[in-house]
Order: structure tokens, then sequence, then C-alpha cells
């Protein structure tokens, strides 16, 4: 009875576990480590990359984590790649502090190493960054907010769908950076939910998907009915979050905004279901980072960052129907051509 | 008897110590020697009483802690809702558990079931009944294929479905591209998908369909396994395979009927998922495989299979939604609540096993 109680026991944190895809490790070329196969932003980044490689002939291994979070399986991809003899690595770590010793590991070894979407922490822990700046993300759609509802600003009710409970640096940069945009000052600016202003009903984590969208929104509308603003860390998230003001009959004069510029995140924001998004621009991310890739191979140079910034910034830009003054913003027909997913 | 005929002739030798012997007539010991005694044997006799007796605790105590808003019929019903779809993969889940089989693969198959009908419906066009059905055909297919490695192959149902876990994990990645589909194209092309996300009002309460759903099956499956000789017979293959086997039960027919049971209730889930998410998602649900056994466990199904009732998982989950509602109500940090989550899982096995002793 005990062996079968360990083997069960063993066998249930084994499923804890996830199994790398390893992708034929080739002789000479380029790596695309992402946190998963899963979301269509990591999807996209893939295409990005793999067009780009074909076209610089450049031979390009893929391998991704199997859940968001999966970090040992991001190490393994490292180490194969370093094993494999590639050039450069493109990875968009799920554990941003915990990747830093295998990448210096490969970077030791001669690999360029660009972070890819989420900067590492410190970020000079890779060659370079391509990055969305998160923080600028967050901003654009606070300051839209604000200006959307003018006066009535003063006396918002705030509901804050983060992502997870392990908060990893994309989702502190969103939620800080909305904050901050909307007015609203910051504590410590590495933390989420130590802010004190009483516009913020509450924080709930949403794992970026519809489910823990809807989840967390009906929690924070029993903590208080009166909200009328809602910040999204993604468009799943948003989605979500809609249904259920739709099912607590509450759609009317609550904004939701939310980041990312996904096509049915745009799709929702021409519908009038989010009322701005900030779009991102990953495969350009991973397209620039091939081409870096492919030059530090020739040249040996690598790639430098953007002016005044510590990463190389792939830009962002708001998207709404509703434009307000001192913020600048794309209409959804705009940003439905340059969507990705 | 004989010694008294004989009892003029003077007592035997072994007869003097007779007096000094245990006359006390054969009895079962006594079951009152403590409180703990006694307690180990009421739950012993009734094990879905620990998780009845814990939900009740619980609620109580969450109504001091986090105010006069939990007790709020809307508030109790809203539990339902976000527990329905756990709750309704812990009934399929149970159902394997009870055959001492465990079953990763429940969340995958719901969710690819769910992509499988938005495609059908959605994308390709056909009229949502089809879908669904295709949905609970396929369901019930994913089980057989769990039943078929697990009987045929005598494979452990631990490794047969973490396999089909990633694999139906993948199929749904490649049906889907990873994309959802959206609640207004859903409204527009397939609003049936919707239905169990419909919902009525008692008083101030809101009742999904997709809860209601959820009690339902954990009431047809009490009486499936309690008033047919199905029932029986999968109750005695997970206790002991062998001896079910040598009392005539075919065990390997009994198994595979048991997990594509399971993957059909998968099936009904994943049309209760598309109206409780609003969309189809196939990101959702990641770690509904294991909440669901979380559910089972703490309702008191035994691991080692044979023991416990279907509806303690359904107190199961509804303890998990109502520790989430209660904590998250009170302002508590998400971590506490993956805490407070995992001790309860784990003092509900240490609870399984201190009743248990009883038996062996």
């Amino acid at each position: 009875m005990t062996k079968t109680a360990l083997l069960t026991g063993s066998a249930i944190a084994a499923a804890f576990l996830s199994f790398a895809a390893p992708a034929n490790a080739q002789s000479v070329g380029a790596c695309l480590i992402t946190k998963t196969d899963i979301n269509p932003f990591f999807v996209k980044m893939k295409e990005g990359a793999t067009a780009k490689a074909q076209e610089l002939g450049v031979e390009l291994s893929t391998y991704a984590g199997k859940i968001d979070g999966d970090h040992e399986t991001q190490v393994q991809a490292v180490e194969t790649c370093i094993a494999s003899g590639a050039k450069g690595i493109l990875i968009t770590a799920s554990d941003t502090k915990a990747i830093v010793p295998v990448v210096q590991k490969a970077r030791d070894a001669g690999v360029l190493v660009i972070a890819l979407d989420t900067p590492l922490e410190p970020i000079d822990a890779a060659d370079a960054t391509f990055a969305t700046d998160n923080f600028k993300a967050g901003e654009l759609v606070g300051q839209w907010a604000a200006a959307t509802l003018g006066d009535k600003a003063a006396d918002a009710k705030i509901a804050m769908l983060d992502l997870s409970a392990s908060s990893p640096s994309v989702d502190v940069l969103r939620n800080q950076g909305f904050l901050k945009g909307f007015g609203i000052e910051l504590a410590d600016e590495n933390r989420i939910g130590d802010e004190d202003d009483p516009r913020i009903v509450g924080h709930d984590v949403t794992s970026g998907n519809e489910e823990g969208g809807r989840k967390a929104m009906e929690n924070l509308l029993q903590r208080d009915p009166s909200i009328n603003v809602v910040y999204t860390i993604n468009e799943p998230a948003a989605a979500g979050a809609y249904e259920t003001l739709r099912s607590f009959g509450k759609t009317d004069g609550v904004l939701i905004v939310s980041i990312d510029g996904g096509c049915p995140g745009v799709q929702n924001v021409k519908e009038g279901i989010i009322g701005a998004t900030s779009q991102q621009y990953p495969l350009m991310m991973a397209s620039l980072g091939i081409e870096a890739i492919a030059k530090f191979a020739e040249t040996g140079e690598k790639p430098e960052p953007t002016e005044g910034k510590d990463f190389y910034d792939t830009g962002v830009t708001l998207i709404t129907d509703q434009p307000v003054e001192g913020v600048e913003s794309i209409d959804s027909a705009e940003g439905l051509d340059k969507c990705w997913g | 008897m004989t010694d008294q005929t004989a009892a003029p002739r003077g007592r035997q030798d072994f007869e003097n110590t007779l007096d000094e012997s245990d006359k006390a007539v054969a009895a079962f010991e006594s079951h009152d020697r403590n409180v703990f005694d006694r307690a180990q044997h009421f739950l012993h006799g009734n094990p879905t009483m620990v998780p009845v007796i814990v939900l009740i605790v619980s609620i109580i105590v969450f109504g001091f802690v986090a105010g006069a808003n939990f007790y709020s019929a809307f508030n109790l019903s809203l539990i339902m809702q976000q527990v329905s779809i756990i709750g309704i993969l812990a009934a399929a889940q149970s159902l394997v558990i009870l055959t001492a089989g465990i079953d990763l693969s429940v969340g995958a198959i719901m969710v690819l079931m769910s992509v499988i009908m938005g495609n059908l419906a959605v994308s390709i066009g056909l009229p949502a009944p089809v879908a669904i059905l295709a949905g609970f055909a396929g369901g019930a297919l994913a089980g057989g294929i769990n039943g078929l490695f697990v009987t045929r192959f005598k494979l452990p149902p631990f490794i047969v479905t973490l396999g089909t876990w990633n694999i139906f994990f993948a199929l749904t990645l490649w049906l889907s591209g990873a994309q959802s589909i959206r609640s207004q194209d859903l409204d527009a092309n397939a609003p049936l998908l919707k239905f169990f996300g419909n919902s009525f009002g008692i008083g101030g309460a809101q009742f999904t369909y997709g809860s209601i759903l959820m009690v339902l099956i954990f009431a047809g499956l009490w009486y499936m396994l309690n008033r047919t000789a199905w029932g029986r017979h999968v109750y005695a293959v997970g206790d002991d395979k062998e001896a079910a086997e040598l009392s005539g039960i075919q065990t390997n027919r009994t198994l595979l009927s048991v997990y594509m049971l399971a993957g059909l209730v998968c099936g009904l889930a994943a049309w209760a998922s598309i109206g409780r998410v609003g969309s189809v998602s196939p990101q959702s649900f990641q770690e509904a495989n294991l909440q669901s056994i979380t559910a089972v466990v703490i309702g008191g199904i035994s691991l080692f299979g044979g023991r416990g009732s279907i509806i303690g998982p359904l107190i199961g989950a509804l303890i998990v939604g109502v520790f989430n509602s209660g904590l998250r109500l009170a302002g508590v940090d998400v971590l506490w609540q993956l805490f407070a989550i995992g001790w309860l899982t784990i003092i509900a096995v240490a609870i399984d096993q201190w009743i248990r002793k009883l038996s062996s």
C-alpha cells in the first residue's frame, strides 16, 4: 500500500513536469525558444522567425515550454542549442531571473543571445533585447482611459486583471504603466498591488485566457459592483471580462482596456467590446532577431539598443475608435491590417 | 456438557481452571473507546461526511472573514457557476479513480472537444446539434482510446493518460491554431453552443444551466453507481480487480466502459465550458486535469479505488470554490489561495488514510 502511495505521489509530481518538444538539432544556425506554443503571440513570432530564416538561409530550430512558466524545458532548450553549435539564440524567457546562468553559459560559448518580448533580469544578461515597451503599452491605455472619463476619472472604480500569481516582469510593467498613465501614484514600481489609491477596487489573476478573465471579473465585481474601468493584461482576458459584464448586465458605461493587438482583440475594439488596446509587433521582434544573428555570424557585430533605452524598442501603437486628444492612436481598421494571430 | 453428568465423580484437573477463563460471549470489539475512535468509525461508515463537514464549516468561517457579500444568494450561486466545469470533470475523474485508475487527460479531452464543436459549427458551418453530437462522440472515443490501452495493453492508467494528455493537447493546438473563437462569432453562427451559459434567477441567485447540468450529471452517476449492476461492478473492480474477475465480472469490459463514459462526460463538459467561458478558448483550463483530481481527493474518494461516494467530488469542487471566493472577497493574495488549497488536498488524503486503517 505504501508503495502504491509513493508511486501515486511521485507520479502526480511528475505530471507537473512538462515535456520538451525537441526539434531537430542542426549543425549551424539559430534557435528560437518561446514560452509556449499555445499563445498566438508566440505562434506569430515563430512564423516571423521561420520566414526570415528561410530568406537569409539560417537554419532555425524552435523550442517551446509546454505551459507559461515552464522554466525547465527552456533550460534544456538552451543547452541543446549550445551543443548544436548554433550562432544565436532568441528567447522569450518564462523565468527571467532563473534563466540567466544558462544564458551566461551560452554567451561564454560564443553564442549571441537575444531576449525577445520579455527582458531578462538584469536586462544586460542577454546581448540584446528586442521588445515591446510594456510599461509604455500600459501607460497608453491608462492615459486613454483617463482622458475618456475626463472629470469622472477622479472617482473611477478600477479593476486590475493581471496575469499570474508569480507576476512576471511583463505583468508588472503593464500593470504599473496603466496605473501611471491613468494618473495614479505608484508605490514600488516593481510590485503589483501596493498602491493604496481608493480608486483601485482590486487585483486578480487571469492566466491570460478567457476563463480566467471571466472568473477574475466575477470576483472583483463581487467586491465592488460599481467598477467602471477594467484593465486587462491581454485581449483573451478582456473577452472573458466582457462575458462577465454581460451576464451581470453591466456592459454600459464600463471601459475595458487591454494590451496585445492580436486580430480577435482588434476585432473586439472594432465592435466596441474593448475600448482601446496597445498593439505590439511579435513578428517584427522575431525577424529582426534572425537578421541580427545572421549579421553577428557574418561580422561579429552585436545589435545596439534604441537610444535612451536599455533595449531595442519594436514599437507599440494605441488602437481605438474613440481617439482622445493628447494620446496618439490609430483606428481599428488600420489595426486589423497590422494585427497578429 | 458431559462434565455436569460426571459431577458426582468430583472435578477433574482441567476443570479447576475453568472459573478463571473468560466467560464473555464472542463479540466485535467495542467502538467507543474514545472520541477519535468513534469519529474514525463514523467516518469509515460515512466517508462523504468529511467533505460535507468541511464545506459547512468553511462556509460559516468565510461568512465571518469575507463579510456579508459572501453569504448573498448571488455569491453562493456564483460559486456554483465557477466550479461547474471543474465539477463536471471531477465527476468523470471520479469514475476512473473509483476503478483505482487516474485520468490525467480529462481537461485535455474537454478542451479538444470544445474546439472540435466550435470548428465544426463556426468554421465549417455544420448545424450546431451535429457539431455538439460530434463532440460527444469524440469524447467517448478519446476515453475509449485511454480505456483500450489500459485494458488491452495492460498499461498503467497514469502513463496512458499522461501520454494522451499531451496528444490531445497537441491536437487542440493543431485544430485551433491556438486561436479562440470569439463570443460574438458564436452568437452569430451557433448560439446553441453557448446554451449552458444561459441562466435563470430565483430570488437573488443566478443559476446557469451549466451549474444545473453539473448537479444532474452527479445525480445520474450516483444512480448508475449505486442502483445498477454496472455500478457494483465498478466498485468491485476498483476494490480488488482479481477478486472481481474471479466472481465473474468482466473486468476489462467494465473498465473500458468507465473510460468511455468518463470521456463522454468530458464531452458534456466541453459544451458546458463554451457556455461558461463565452468563447471557444483553447488556452483556458490548462490546469483542469489536476484541479479535477483535487476536487475528487478533497471529496473523499480514495485514490486506491473502490471507496467513496460520487457525491463527494461535487462537495470537493464546491469546497475549492468556497475557499477561492471567500479568500478573494477577503482580499487575500492569490498565492495564499494556492497555499490553502494545497494543504486542503494533503489533509484530505491524510484523513482518507486514517479512515482506511480500520479496514486493513
